[in-house]
């Protein structure tokens, strides 16, 4: 168990058990924010970098408190600011460039960035999102950041000698980040790298990419890695040596077919378990999400266990997001009585 | 030796085609192409094909492909399109970020005349046509078989299915280039080997024109190979790109046939290769093999192109065309 997790359990928690619970980052945008940014990008609209700035501020604020309504115990703003988990930061690299869309299934694209010379840190990337979602929340704010080796994998490359030397470099950049955000005051923090699951050969740069991004930061800020898709057989126990508190993974969607991959050798990280799927329109019963919690009660006892979606959930319809948040939570506080009752017992096996 | 100068079919659509297809045809699953659709959409896909032959004339090919604007599903067209095919979940396209319908064969592959009709169209826009289909093999790979009931019958099946397509293709058509990145993706057992390489001779059979395999993510086992240089293509393709030292060897020590296709440009980078690198690429391999005269040199990218966005795609074909030609 990390011992930075305590820092997140809400002051009066009603179950002596705590499963800390979150979500991995997107959220479904208010229409009105497709709208206002459609607008902004008029050039004969009226609609000016103001009012996109105040759009913004205000669909931040929303889905923030969303989120603390659903009683979410560390929440995100849905990364309202963000169009695309690549792009949005490849914008504010020195380095990129962009030459327009790339498909990426039927009519699906997107702005695909190229590196045509070494990256350097421009602007900062995420302290002012962070600082005003911290100050519209009463609750523990997580920053999700995509990894460098997904920012290296899912743009082309004209610069360096290979996909590796460019990762590296991209990994001393979001260090120079994270060391903001924690001077900014951010104490969890989620290094997305959906992009390791697809090529699982590469899991020695992540490691070592991770090595750079973590070096300096204090241990009290907590780190977790988010991996989604892919068969984990190829990249575990590998990941256990990575330097995180937490490995995030997307379990639900497969209906925990790549459970067992995680009961031997013993999973010494804390385990932040999928527990609704992403991929399915439909708000999962109460009731389902606990059995799905005891899944990973088999994996890890609770004082390891984090509660979250498989993965982002912007493509779902925003009630059903909602749904499935707010009976995440409840569906993690009963597992929690049970747990506190003796009602339930882990089954480590 | 003639260095004729052209591409791997499916293109990126020009911004205009991807818009409007957008709108009109929606973002999910259930709204890629299905072969009947509306009057509104064919008109969109006539203009892309004229758009994309335009380009190709602009930057001066030897050879056209049609585009294949309509193609959702990359490799998996010919059967996502198919009556007995049903179209399952989205799935990775390879190992790339790309993604396309699972299509399920549940009934015989039966002659469709998707490709031809396409085909049709742009013959009539160009006067140095050239059709690419999905191999046998890779088009075994990339699909699920719920009607033949093995691998063997799925795979033999799939070359009558694709010698049919061919056979129905226009006159105007003078090269077919059959893509099997399969091939070099995965390693084929003893047997899968010779069944691939006869799959891909049932296609070749099928058309008086020229046929050229091309694989690409790496080069052909050696065995399958020896296979491949049995068969009746004209040529076998080369990833110069991604595999330039094992593609060489193969050649080093196989030997190829009269002709063959040499993947030059990165079909995945942005970086536009100047005309001189290109040309480079294509006397290095020759220098490296010991018998370096080829009736034909086809220059083409190592994959297709529409992993590119539109502006790199269109220098990239620029890039290629000013190959062309007679060399000593």
């Amino acid at each position: 168990m990390s011992e930075n997790r305590e820092q997140f359990r809400p002051p009066g928690h009603e179950n002596d058990h705590f499963l800390l619970t979150t979500v991995v980052g997107s959220y479904p945008k208010p229409s009105w924010l497709n709208r206002a940014r459609d607008l902004h990008d008029d050039p004969d609209s009226e609609f000016d970098d103001d009012d996109w700035r105040e759009a913004q501020d205000d669909a931040s604020r929303l889905i923030t408190n969303e989120h603390e309504r659903a009683g979410l115990d560390v929440v995100v703003d849905g990364e309202m600011r963000r169009n695309e988990m690549v792009e949005f930061f490849a914008h504010r690299i020195d380095g990129y460039e962009f030459n327009g869309p790339v498909k990426v299934w039927g009519h699906n694209y997107f702005d695909k960035p190229s590196v045509t010379d070494e990256v350097e840190y421009g602007e900062s990337w995420l302290v002012s999102e962070y600082e005003f979602t911290a100050s519209v929340a009463d609750r523990p704010v997580k920053v999700p950041i995509t990894g460098p080796y997904t920012l290296a994998s899912w743009s082309f490359n004209e610069a360096y000698e290979d996909e590796e030397a460019l990762a590296y470099d991209l990994a001393d950049l979001v260090n120079e980040e994270i060391e903001k955000l924690v001077a900014a005051g951010a104490r969890y923090i989620q290094i997305d790298e959906p992009a390791l699951a697809t090529t699982p050969d590469d899991h020695a740069i992540v490691g070592e990419c991770l090595e750079r991004i973590v070096s300096g930061i204090p241990d009290d800020v907590r780190i977790g890695l988010h991996v989604c898709y892919g068969d984990y057989s190829r990249i575990y126990p590998e990941l256990l040596d990575f330097p995180v508190h937490e490995l995030d993974l997307e379990l639900a969607n497969g209906d925990y077919d790549q459970l067992d991959v995680f009961k031997n050798p013993e999973f010494t990280k804390d385990l932040a378990l999928g527990v609704v799927d992403a991929h399915v329109a439909e708000v999962e019963s109460v009731e389902q999400i606990e059995r799905n919690i005891q899944k990973g009660l088999e994996v890890v006892p609770p004082e390891q266990l984090t509660v979250s979606p498989d993965c982002g959930v912007k493509l779902l319809p925003r009630e059903v997001a909602y749904g499935k948040m707010e009976n995440l939570v409840t569906a993690a506080r009963n597992v929690e009585a049970k747990l506190d009752s003796g009602e339930l017992t882990p089954d480590l096996n | 030796m003639t260095v004729v100068s052209t591409t791997l079919g499916l293109f990126p659509l020009p911004d205009d085609a991807r818009e409007r297809l957008a709108d009109l045809k929606g973002h999910q699953k259930e709204d890629l192409v299905s072969g009947d659709e509306a009057p509104d959409i064919e008109a969109v896909y006539d203009e892309a094909r004229d758009d994309l032959l335009t380009r190709q004339a602009d930057a001066d090919l030897d050879r056209a492909v049609e585009g294949q604007a309509r193609w959702d599903d990359m490799l998996a067209h010919p059967l996502a399109v198919h009556e007995n095919v049903r179209t399952e979940g989205i799935v990775r396209y390879y190992d790339n970020n790309n993604f396309y319908r699972d299509p399920v064969v549940t009934g015989d592959l039966t002659h469709s005349g998707d490709l031809a009709r396409d085909l049709e169209r742009a013959s009539a826009l160009t006067d140095s046509l050239q059709a690419v289909v999905p191999g046998p093999y890779s088009l075994s790979r990339l699909a699920t078989d719920d009607h033949y009931g093995s691998s063997q019958a799925f795979l033999a099946a799939l070359g009558d299915f694709l010698a049919g397509e061919v056979e129905s293709f226009p006159d105007a058509v003078e090269t077919v280039f059959v893509l099997e990145p399969s091939l070099a993706t995965e390693s084929l057992d003893d047997g899968e080997d010779e069944r691939a390489a006869a799959a891909i001779d049932t296609v070749a059979a099928a058309t008086d024109a020229e046929v050229v395999v091309q694989s690409y993510w790496g080069t052909y086992g050696e065995k399958l190979h020896a296979h491949l240089l049995d068969t009746d293509v004209s040529a076998l393709g080369y990833d110069l790109v991604t595999a330039h030292d094992d593609a060489t060897y193969l050649v080093q020590e196989y030997g190829t046939l009269d002709s063959v296709s040499l993947g030059v440009v990165d079909g995945q980078n942005t970086l536009v290769e100047s005309p001189d690198t290109i040309e480079e690429r294509i006397e290095w391999f020759r220098d490296q093999i010991p018998v370096s005269e080829f009736d034909t040199v086809y220059a083409t990218p190592n994959t297709e192109l529409f992993y590119l966005p539109v502006n790199k795609f269109q220098a990239k074909l620029r890039a290629l065309g000013a190959l062309g030609g007679d060399r000593e």
